[in-house]
């Protein structure tokens, strides 16, 4: 069985769809251009991972895909209606858990129940959230308590209580240790196989998002274009020994001008 | 056991070694810290005054006596681990605190060394502290109310403003330029202007007060609302916070360690306050007390009122250590007091 996307029977998850998205920051001299055209569509239910250089303007993509800024050119729509600002359907994790100090791992996750004033009816969903992530025992702990990897699952929970519809990873992974990263990788991947939202990946890890994503887009260097794309057709779980892998690594890397290191 | 026994019982033990220990005292502290205090005692007793002036003399040896008798039966009565530990802990300082009062009792009463009448000897605050503790608990009530309201009233003045200012670009561009004028006067230069603006000298003691703790409170608010993460912001936005839960859930708890070293530095700010304007113009506090002993040439008088104004002060800020430790307890690492 080849799966092209989650295996779930319904897809809870959105489509998106960036056309020409081009997006600057002011800077104290002129403008800094961060995106260059950028047009993708993204099915519902499907994983996608944007491979690019650091700093080459991916996270800033994903920030307007949130809708906490909105593009300066070009249109954003998830499912057929356009972005016009932030919605609990669509959640970020960020590369730092960026977990709120004074409140505990239970209250962490209660946020955005908190937020949308449903917490009290819906209890329930954050004990799930954190069983979900394997941290059921740590509801009363401080995140100062908490080690990287076990802050990041947190993230993960306070994301996954709200039941997106579009799960948006800015380099999830880029600080942790890398078994961590590896334990996390296959987690994620469940996650998503389980709930059925769409997944858009940000990394500047190649094998990450061979091992992730149904797709990759590879980024060009500061301002962003799309200058490859890849299927992966892979079953899950995957293995990193796979020679069809080491074959789209190369073929990556060849694209980001990096083929002397493979 | 024997090795736990060697390696002393200090509260240490077995924990981070970041944590530095605490020395640990032997059990023989308290016999010695006994026997200081009778020698105190004895002193006190046996060596006369050089001059008849202070009366309660006999008092101050049974006060003395009564602490090395309560020290000796920690020493010696078996149970009473608490306590026990406690003493031996303050051991060391018990000891330092029987000479000092033994020496501080020869120099002023026994060879009256320090010039008279301008240095007075234990007995003499005891006398004071006996006869005058009406006067004393009317005083430290009538500065307690004093402080407290115009704290309170300067502390949540200044928290609402800083918000304010952290939160909004109106407030900051109206209010950011007075703070900046206002802000760096000492509040005891508003002193001759309060007291004649004002209806009665206890209303203007209150802004005053007021004054001195809002400013500190209000600059470390609003730099405290300043400096939250956006992160956290953007977090709570993508999950349909909206404004209010912004502030009052993401801009304020993020802000209170700032807030909390506001309100120490404006605990200090009302302190000086507080004495001042009693000095000048209350006639009621123990600043007032302070002002009429000097009057009086009352110089025992005046040690014991300050004696208490310095527990009043160290009590206050005792407080606001634990309710910040209690408020603050997700923070690690806090400094304890």
């Amino acid at each position: 069985m080849v799966a092209a996307f989650a295996p779930t029977p319904q897809h809870t998850g959105m489509s998106l769809v960036a056309d020409r998205v081009s997006h600057a920051f002011d800077m104290n001299d002129g403008k800094l251009q961060v995106l260059d055209n950028v047009s993708l569509t993204v099915e519902p239910g499907e994983f996608v991972a944007l491979l690019g250089p650091s700093g080459c303007g991916k996270s800033t993509f994903l920030r307007l895909v949130t809708g906490l800024e909105l593009p300066a050119e070009g249109s954003l729509e998830v499912d057929g209606g356009p972005i016009t600002g932030p919605d609990p359907s669509r959640i970020i994790v960020f590369q730092d858990p960026t977990l709120y100090p004074w409140r505990t791992v239970y209250q962490n996750v209660a946020l955005g129940l908190q937020a949308r004033g449903i917490l009290k009816t819906h209890r329930s969903r954050v004990d799930q959230a954190l069983s979900l992530v394997g941290l059921p025992e740590f509801a009363n702990v401080y995140p100062h308590q908490l080690s990287g990897g076990m802050a990041q699952r947190v993230a993960l929970a306070r994301a996954l209580v709200n039941d997106p519809r579009m799960l948006l990873l800015d380099e999830p992974l880029g600080k942790l240790d890398s078994l961590t990263r590896l334990a996390m990788q296959t987690e994620i991947v469940q996650l998503w196989q389980r709930k059925g939202f769409t997944a858009l990946l940000v990394t500047h890890d190649v094998e990450e998002a061979l091992m992730m994503a149904n797709r990759v887009l590879v980024c060009s260097p500061r301002p962003a274009r799309i200058v490859a794309e890849l299927k992966v057709d892979l079953d899950y779980p995957r293995h990193r020994g796979d020679p069809r892998m080491a074959e789209m690594r190369r073929e990556i890397l060849h694209h980001l001008g990096l083929e002397d290191s493979w | 056991m024997s090795v736990q026994a060697a390696a002393g019982e200090g509260p240490a033990a077995g924990t981070s070694t970041l944590v530095r220990p605490t020395p640990s005292v032997p059990g023989a502290a308290i016999i010695v810290a006994t026997v200081a205090w009778l020698g105190s005692a004895a002193i006190t007793r046996l060596w006369p005054n050089a001059t008849e002036d202070w009366y309660y003399t006999e008092e101050l040896f049974y006060l003395k006596a009564a602490v090395a008798a309560v020290l000796l039966a920690l020493a010696i009565v078996p149970g009473l681990a608490r306590p026990k530990r406690r003493a031996r802990h303050s051991a060391p300082w018990l000891i330092v605190l029987a000479v000092v009062f033994a020496v501080w009792e020869i120099v002023t009463a026994k060879i009256p060394l320090l010039p008279r009448p301008f240095f007075a000897p234990p007995q003499g605050l005891l006398e004071v502290y006996i006869d005058d503790w009406p006067r004393l608990v009317e005083c430290v009530i009538a500065s307690f109310l004093l402080l407290a309201t115009g704290y309170l009233i300067g502390a949540v003045t200044g928290f609402i403003t800083g918000v304010a200012i952290g939160w909004s670009k109106i407030m900051g561009y109206w209010i950011h330029p007075v703070l900046r004028l206002i802000g760096p006067l000492p509040p005891v230069a508003w002193l001759p202007v309060a007291f004649f603006t004002f209806p009665s000298s206890w209303g203007a003691s209150i802004f005053l007060i007021a004054l001195a703790t809002a400013v500190p409170v209000t600059i470390l608010t609003w730099s405290g609302v300043s400096s939250v993460n956006s992160s956290l912001y953007d977090v709570a936005r993508t999950m349909g916070a909206s404004r209010w839960f912004l502030v009052l859930r993401v801009a304020i708890p993020a802000a209170m360690p700032h807030v909390y070293v506001g309100l120490f530095m404006g605990m200090a700010a009302s302190f000086a306050v507080l004495v001042v304007a009693e000095m000048m113009g209350v006639k009621a506090g123990l600043g007032w007390y302070l002002q009429w002993a000097l009057g009086w040439a009352a110089y025992a008088n005046m040690y014991a009122a300050l004696l208490i104004l310095a527990l009043l002060c160290s009590g206050l800020v005792t407080l606001l250590f634990k309710i910040r430790d209690r408020h603050l307890a997700w923070q690690k690492g806090l400094m304890k007091w």
